[in-house]
């Protein structure tokens, strides 16, 4: 199985932190506010794309109460271009686009996270036990795994799913089954790197259980792993369930982005010229997509403190025309931001802390050498 | 003037001979707009053939100078001012802080090496210790042939004490004494006229530290270059360093000559950091140490830096800060800096745990 590389699904149109519109909810230079608890939401990326994610998830909640019209109610204006009447246009059956996608957002939103939650639980149960007992249980997990890497998904969940015939939960259910395995391996090659450090070592010498080693000591070190798999997760979540229905195997009366381009293909939408069938699903998908990858990258940094004022740094240093790199120390003479040439300590003679010598004759000029 | 004409003298002929001359270096770490000044204004001055000793606490700068130097700080560092002049053996006269980035690769180990703090961990485990040394003679192009490579590598891995059949080893053969003697090898081998040392030898046993300090002694005498030997050991520095350069909370607080800085410090940090370890010669004396922390380099104090543990405080000392320059025993001691405000006034009025006067020759 492969994750899914979202960042590929960034279409140019879409907001991305450095784009001109999003970046002024922040002027100038980004400082930290010392002593705020919340590091994760300082950053732009991070709050992009959790802004844009939390967009999708109210439409989730509120959806179907302001969907102007029953998505499966027809009318009388067949495939009409977006209109007063109807803002996404309708489709072949007169039925309004927009309430559709709004009603759809729950069920691709419900599905998304299900399957992450789950997927992410059994990934960490397989992965970490796996990583830390080691021996005969380490082989038998590994296997478990690698088999569920290689099992072709989407054939497998076109298997099952048709044979299942549920609803959202089975459709979750189905996804998380295999999608857990990529998360499982990376996590127990970092609880195996984990477990011979020596503050497990201590842990163990201490007597402490294993039980307690793994959750108080080794899972918290994991934290950052987890939630970048849980995301990347979620985001191969919605695009197996998109597709499922898209090809048509989940319920097609069931309203999700899936089923708009399910039935916008089936009806010659692009033939028709009617690309308000499909373009606007089209885009929601990228633009969680978009959304999960810059909390991904939020949480890199986050995680990697180091990274953390890498990001912060780099658009002051693209300001003012400075390369940091290793090996070659930036030099920057320029005195706007406060530099130490232009502001000498109140009271510090001139020369400051220096070897060179006083202009008074008193000190031969040799002296800064030996000195 | 004419009482210390001998001493001027001395001092005026190598000061025709300077090979690192570092002025008003400022070093900042951050590139936002809350940068921490971590060196304001440091000039030093090293000379030919000259083994200069850098020593303080932990985090005083020590390291951030000698790297702001030759440009390695890694970021966030970033140099906000001042000059680096070399001076090749041919007399040229470069500002490495000037220079491109082809000329400074090409001018890092051919003009001057550094050794880094633990620098045993730098080998590739994966090469042998020979291919490491002759890649750096070959990437240098300082040799044309294969073998004549191989000979210098094997050259100058003998003069740090190790048979050159080791030549053949895996850094993972080797012990961690020798990995660091391999390092210094790795420096040295292209005559570099200056070796920065970032304490060499703190990772290593007393044993491996005396020999390795006498190599590097007797290199020096040899081949005749500089070094900038960085450490917190202020008594090991008394016995390899001709000059040491106190430095504390980033700036330079006592400059003099090793054995002058040990027997007679002038400045009250000096003095501290010499009370805090046991003398390796003479009467028995109580350890003091120093009593507090320095200063959050974010948040200086006004005034002098080391006034909050300093015994002899003035309340000068919490608005002025002091400058380095001659002491009180101006006459006496001309090649002597000190930044206090102690040796402003007549000499009288020195404290006479800092104002011990050399015995007359």
């Amino acid at each position: 199985m492969t994750t899914v590389d979202t960042n590929n699904l960034e279409p140019q149109e879409l907001p991305r932190p450095d784009a001109p519109g999003v970046s002024h909810t922040k002027q100038g230079p980004p400082k930290p506010k010392k002593g705020s608890q919340f590091v994760f939401l300082r950053n732009s990326k991070a709050i992009t794309g959790m802004i844009i994610l939390g967009f999708f998830v109210i439409i989730a909640i509120i959806g179907p109460w302001i969907a102007p019209y029953d998505p499966d109610a027809f009318s009388d204006q067949l495939v009409a271009p977006p209109s007063w009447e109807h803002w996404l246009g309708t489709t072949h059956l007169g039925q309004d686009v927009l309430s559709q996608l709004l009603v759809g957002t729950r069920y691709v939103m419900i599905v998304g996270f299900t399957a992450g939650v789950l997927a992410t639980i059994l990934a960490v149960i397989v992965g970490v036990t796996a990583g830390y007992l080691g021996g005969w249980s380490d082989e038998g997990l590994s296997l478990l795994s690698n088999i569920f890497l290689v099992i072709p998904a989407l054939p497998l969940l076109i298997i099952i799913a048709s044979s299942l015939d549920g609803g959202m939960i089975v459709i979750a259910g189905v996804i998380s089954l295999t999608a857990w395995a990529w998360g499982a391996r990376v996590l127990r090659a970092q609880t195996m790197s984990h477990r011979k450090r020596d503050y497990v070592e201590a842990s163990r010498a201490n007597g402490e259980s294993t039980w307690r080693i793994v959750l108080a000591e080794i899972l918290p070190n994991l934290t950052a792993i987890i939630a970048s798999s849980f995301v990347a997760t979620v985001t191969f979540a919605i695009l197996t369930q998109v597709t499922l229905a898209f090809i048509g195997v989940t319920s097609p009366t069931d309203w999700n982005w899936g089923t708009i381009l399910y039935w916008a293909q089936g009806n010659q939408a692009l033939a028709r010229g009617a690309w308000w069938w499909f373009v606007p699903a089209g885009l929601c998908i990228a633009a969680v997509g978009v959304a999960l990858a810059l909390i991904n990258f939020g949480i890199d940094e986050f995680v990697n403190p180091r990274l953390r004022s890498t990001g912060r740094y780099a658009r002051v240093l693209r300001k003012r025309g400075v390369q940091a790199r290793v090996g070659f120390t930036p030099i920057d003479r320029g005195t706007t931001h406060g530099g130490v040439a232009a502001t000498p300590q109140p009271g510090s003679p001139p020369g400051g802390n220096s070897f060179a010598p006083e202009p008074s004759g008193e000190i031969p000029a040799s002296t800064n050498v030996k000195g | 003037m004419t009482t210390t004409a001998p001493a001027l003298t001395n001092a005026t002929l190598q000061a025709a001979d300077p090979i690192l001359e570092i002025k008003n270096l400022s070093v900042d770490y951050g590139f936002g707009d809350d940068p921490t000044h971590v060196l304001q204004d440091v000039s030093l001055t090293l000379n030919r053939g000259e083994v200069l000793g850098l020593a303080g606490e932990s985090g005083c700068g020590k390291s951030t100078l000698a790297y702001g130097a030759t440009r390695l700080l890694p970021p966030p560092g970033v140099i906000r001012g001042g000059e680096v002049i070399f001076t090749g053996r041919d007399g040229v006269k470069t500002d490495i802080l000037t220079l491109n980035d082809k000329d400074l690769r090409t001018a890092r180990w051919r003009d001057f090496a550094i050794v880094f703090q633990g620098a045993m961990n730098s080998l590739n485990p994966v090469h042998r210790v020979g291919t490491q040394l002759i890649d750096a003679i070959k990437a240098h192009g300082k040799t044309a042939t294969k073998q004549e490579a191989r000979d210098r590598a094997a050259y100058v891995l003998e003069m740090v004490g190790i048979n050159a059949d080791r030549l053949k080893a895996y850094p993972h053969q080797l012990s961690g004494g020798m990995r660091q003697r391999v390092m210094i090898a790795m420096a040295l081998v292209l005559e570099p006229e200056l070796l920065i040392m970032d304490e060499p030898t703190t990772a290593l046993d007393v044993v491996m530290q005396r020999q390795i300090l006498e190599e590097i002694t007797d290199l020096r005498d040899r081949l005749g270059f500089s070094v900038i030997f960085i450490t917190h050991d202020v008594s090991l520095l008394v016995e390899v360093a001709d000059r040491i350069a106190i430095m504390y909370a980033g700036e330079i607080v006592e400059a003099a000559d090793a054995k002058d800085a040990y027997l007679r410090p002038r400045h009250p940090y000096t003095r501290g950091l010499l009370n805090s370890f046991p003398p390796l010669r003479g009467p028995r004396r109580e350890l003091q140490g120093i009593p507090g922390s320095p200063p959050d380099m974010a948040k200086l104090p006004s005034g002098c830096r080391f006034a909050d543990r300093c015994p002899f405080v003035m309340d000068r000392c919490r608005t002025e800060d002091p400058a380095l320059s001659r002491t009180a025993l101006k006459m006496s001691e001309p090649e002597r800096l000190v930044a206090c405000h102690l040796h402003d006034g007549k000499a009288s009025e020195v404290p006479a745990e800092l104002a011990i006067q050399a015995p007359q020759k």
